[in-house]
């Protein structure tokens, strides 16, 4: 298997981006990450993306992002895992480059989720989940994770501001993140005291409904070498898991398995383990989330994710910074596109280049990213070659 | 939600019917093809326990479209007696007074419909037992 190195990466301002249609979205990005890298010619390119048909009405986004990318006839890929099918594109395109099937391949995710109204939104969404056995009954997103966190509270004592916390710390650092949808501070009580949506997830729990994409190029160490544009950055651990895809059907309601599973295979690549990384980007599709992820990853024992945010455990100055780039509770989470941005605030924070939000010395990163509840995960180690 | 899609699912919504492997005992809700547990391929048609208790839940504030007119909703994991776990509603129930490990009880009920002249769904709710 070659080394695989990230040498270009690309981010709009993500938001409510009414007057862009989902194709312009993915070339801006796209555009950002090819000149980021300095080449105009690629091997291949995936797309990931959860749900343009229900949410925008078009298919086929391979080609039609190749086409409008000026890059056809390039085999374009576009990969569907709910919420991780940025991760999974990625690891796509990280296997196509290590197996010496193609030298230089791009990789992008996008969605585009504001064309349509609330309760479209939110049933798209729910398409992630079991339809006949979860959707059917009438369950959300927002609801699945509500009964996990009340499960996890329950359980271990979690409580309603340690849930809160998480959304307190990813809103301070996604004030530093020029990229962010919402770029603004908040409080506890700004947390605690808004709208419920499922309890007890309150709005401020939840990440919200973005339009964005993000980019990479990933290619060679040898190009990248060549290139010389940017301190090197690889792809040292690749890793990806599957669960039940219906919540009840795990026997622990409170434990991400695939989570737990795709970091060991990444990090047995990486020959490292989840600990020794410097900074984290994690799947805080809601404030729970992000607790559970820091179990699965072993950062904190089992049940601890609640306290160890409030201690400040992962917060931009902590041991362990997580979502140092604000999250998916502050930068926005245009589902398809979060696996893929989770790398490009990586290898931007490895380069140095991260300017307010920069963790300081940073060399080894790791991104996770995750589908539904859990259904799917990846796990990505980066690192920089000093 | 196209009628066949519907039609398929009847025997678990309105029969309760799961696969139980003849080999190892796991209970299948919905019935599959392959035992997740020990790999055979040999099920016996059986009925879920029809009580149980609530492992989690959350009250559902901002719904689906098919379900906006309900809002607000209790949605839990149950736990049923035979150890299979599904996810419904519960219903006729005091929403505040809800609690992990309270005893429900499986009711046949409509669940949503199709649109305004749509199929009439029906299926499988929890009330307290």
């Amino acid at each position: 298997m070659r080394d695989v190195a990230v040498i270009g990466i690309g981010m709009n301002k993500w938001g409510e981006l009414w007057p862009s249609r989902i194709r312009d979205l993915y070339v801006e990005a796209a555009l950002l990450a090819l000149d980021d890298a300095g080449v105009d010619k690629i091997d291949s390119m995936y797309v990931g993306c959860m749900s343009s048909g229900l949410l925008v009405g078009q298919e086929h986004l391979g080609a039609l992002m190749a086409d409008y990318l000026g890059q056809a006839p390039v085999p374009a890929t576009r990969v569907e895992s709910a919420c991780a099918s940025g991760g999974v594109a990625l690891r796509q395109g990280f296997i196509e480059v290590a197996s010496g099937m193609s030298d230089v391949v791009l990789v992008g995710g996008v969605e585009k989720m504001t064309d349509i109204d609330g309760g479209s939104t939110t049933y798209a969404l729910a398409t992630a989940a079991d339809q006949e056995y979860e959707g059917f009954h009438g369950v959300t997103f927002p609801g699945l994770y509500a009964m996990m966190a009340r499960a996890h509270m329950a359980r271990y004592g979690t409580t309603r501001e340690q849930l809160a916390q998480v959304a307190v710390k990813n809103h301070e650092n996604g004030a530093k993140n020029p990229r962010a949808q919402f770029p603004f501070t908040t409080t506890l009580e700004g947390v605690m005291t808004s709208t419920m949506v499922a309890d007890p997830l309150r709005l401020m729990d939840c990440s919200p409904v973005t339009d964005g994409a993000a980019a990479v190029v990933l290619s060679t160490v040898e190009m990248a070498k060549k290139l010389k544009r940017h301190p090197l950055v690889k792809i040292t651990g690749s890793g990806q898991a599957s669960a039940s895809i219906a919540l009840h059907a795990r026997a622990d309601l409170t434990w991400l398995g695939s989570t737990e599973a795709a970091a060991k295979t990444a990090c047995k690549m990486a020959r490292c383990t989840p600990r020794e990384a410097d900074l984290f980007e994690v799947h805080d599709c809601f404030t729970i989330a992000e607790i559970m992820v820091l179990e699965a990853l072993g950062l904190v024992e089992k049940g601890k994710g609640g306290p160890a945010t409030a201690a400040g455990l992962t917060a931009l100055g902590g041991e362990f910074p997580v979502n140092a780039s604000g999250g998916l509770k502050a930068k926005g989470h245009p589902v398809g596109a979060t696996g893929v941005a989770q790398i490009v605030e990586l290898a931007e924070q490895l380069r140095g280049d991260a300017g307010a939000r920069q963790v300081k010395g940073a060399k080894r990163g790791l991104a996770q990213n995750m589908g539904g509840t859990g259904a799917s995960a990846t796990v990505h180690i980066l690192e920089v070659e000093s | 939600m196209i009628t066949a899609r519907y039609w398929r699912e009847m025997p678990q919504r309105y029969r309760y019917e799961a696969g139980k492997c003849v080999k190892c005992g796991y209970v299948a809700f919905p019935p599959r093809l392959i035992c997740p547990v020990c790999k055979a391929r040999e099920f016996q048609t059986v009925t879920l326990a029809n009580t149980g208790k609530i492992e989690t839940f959350t009250v559902i504030r901002v719904a689906p479209s098919d379900f906006e007119d309900e809002v607000p909703y209790a949605m839990a994991v149950i736990k049923l007696d035979d150890g299979v776990q599904v996810t419904a509603q519960v219903v006729d129930v005091d929403l505040d007074e809800l609690k992990i490990g309270d005893r429900v009880r499986i009711e046949f009920r409509r669940i949503s419909q199709d649109g305004e002249a749509g199929v009439i769904f029906y299926g499988y709710k929890f009330v307290p037992a």
